[in-house]
């Protein structure tokens, strides 16, 4: 029992993406210009991992070593799929704002790399968990991002105006190299608490 | 797009917008894990800068074809992303082993970076990009080989600069990543000033 919390949990603090983790900077950068794309971004990816974390433990006695990583693309790429056509039928909103990064969480490296370093060499149980832990790891450091980008970037949060009506935006924060910035700070904030390596 | 035709000066157009005013990796976002993970020195930036503008150059083109003669003709087109992904695997793999066969220099200076392609998004983000544009056969070769020098340009630039990070006293929280991902928006800053350029 307290491994699989510890599986949980350590994706929410010790190995959180993409702080930590420094994988799948991709989306993290394009997805957070508002606290909701980054919820959304975040909840596909979750979906994603834990159920190709789940089928790769599945089948990792049976999928032979060298075609390994094929295999795990194939698996990934049909959840991608599924999350692909239930935005397209449900989320249309979330799928215009996501655009191209939704077929582009086949090739995120957090899910082909959690699935090489964890799930492939773990009980089923263990990796869902992981799988969980680190897609909502994900989804929290994409809110924190987008939270300060949303916020000072546009004055507003989860869509509601909620800055002084005098406050003026700071526009570079919404733009492609805002994001850049606002990561790297973020990423060099977090060094600054518990960097025990 | 398609029944346009397309003169030279688009074509020019539609390079230098992809290399400089969308710079795929800069403002796009896309393939930003190799940027950061291969720009610390020259030699290996420069090494990957070459396999993705190859590999893209030859993807893009093949993915467009799978695009209009399989999966459209088949009405599959929901497995796109599958059958992108599958065919850029292949096709890394199948280079591979060419180059080690036939180069073996050339193999142990791109070896280690070509499966590395493979999950780069910037190789499959252009191909969805070339069928979400509309683009035509030419315009796709044009465009992919372009997002691959736009990545090749600021990978090297990078580096450049990275490589002087070694004689900088940078706090030790910001250091690596951290300096990477704030220098990489500053050098996207400066290719805002190419936004005027085209219409």
């Amino acid at each position: 029992m307290s491994r699989l919390v510890q599986e949980f949990t350590k994706g929410l603090w010790k190995e959180i993406p993409p702080f930590r983790l420094v994988l799948g900077l991709c989306p993290a950068l394009a997805c957070s210009t508002t606290v909701d794309n980054g919820f959304g971004m975040g909840m596909c990816l979750t979906f994603v991992l834990t159920c190709s974390n789940l089928f790769v433990s599945m089948l990792r006695k049976i999928i032979p070593e060298e075609v390994r990583l094929a295999c795990f693309i194939v698996i990934v790429a049909t959840f991608v799929i599924i999350v692909e056509l239930v935005t397209q039928a449900y989320f249309y909103p979330l799928y215009l704002a996501l655009g191209i990064f939704i077929p582009l969480i086949v090739v995120n490296c957090i899910a082909l790399g959690r699935a090489e370093a964890f799930a492939s060499k773990n009980p089923v149980i263990y990796s869902i968990m992981d799988g969980l832990g680190i897609g909502l790891g994900y989804t929290l450091s994409l809110m924190t991002v987008a939270l300060f980008r949303e916020l000072l970037g546009k004055g507003t949060l989860w869509g509601h105006h909620i800055m002084w009506s005098g406050f003026q935006p700071i526009s570079f924060l919404q733009k492609a190299p805002g994001a850049f910035v606002c990561l790297g700070l973020l990423l060099g904030i977090m060094n600054l608490f518990g960097s025990e390596k | 797009m398609h029944n346009e035709v397309w003169t030279f000066s688009d074509y020019i157009m539609l390079v230098i917008s992809a290399i400089f005013i969308n710079n795929i990796l800069l403002i796009r976002f896309l393939g930003n894990c190799p940027f950061l993970g291969t720009s610390k020195r020259m030699d290996t930036a420069v090494s990957m800068s070459l396999a993705v503008v190859f590999v893209l150059t030859c993807t893009g083109p093949i993915t467009w074809f799978i695009q209009h003669y399989l999966l459209e003709k088949y009405d599959i087109v929901y497995i796109q992303t599958l059958a992108f992904i599958l065919t850029i695997a292949v096709f890394v793999q199948l280079v591979e082993m060419v180059i080690k066969k036939i180069s073996p220099p050339l193999y142990r200076a791109l070896g280690i970076y070509l499966p590395l392609i493979t999950t780069n998004c910037a190789v499959f983000g252009t191909c969805i990009l070339n069928i979400r544009e509309k683009f035509n056969l030419m315009q796709t070769i044009v465009f992919s080989f372009s997002s691959a020098v736009g990545f090749g340009l600021a990978l090297v630039i990078m580096a450049g600069l990275r490589e002087r990070f070694n004689f900088a006293r940078i706090p030790k929280n910001f250091q690596d990543t951290s300096i990477g991902l704030i220098t990489a928006g500053l050098i996207g800053l400066s290719f805002y000033a190419f936004q005027g350029l085209v219409k």
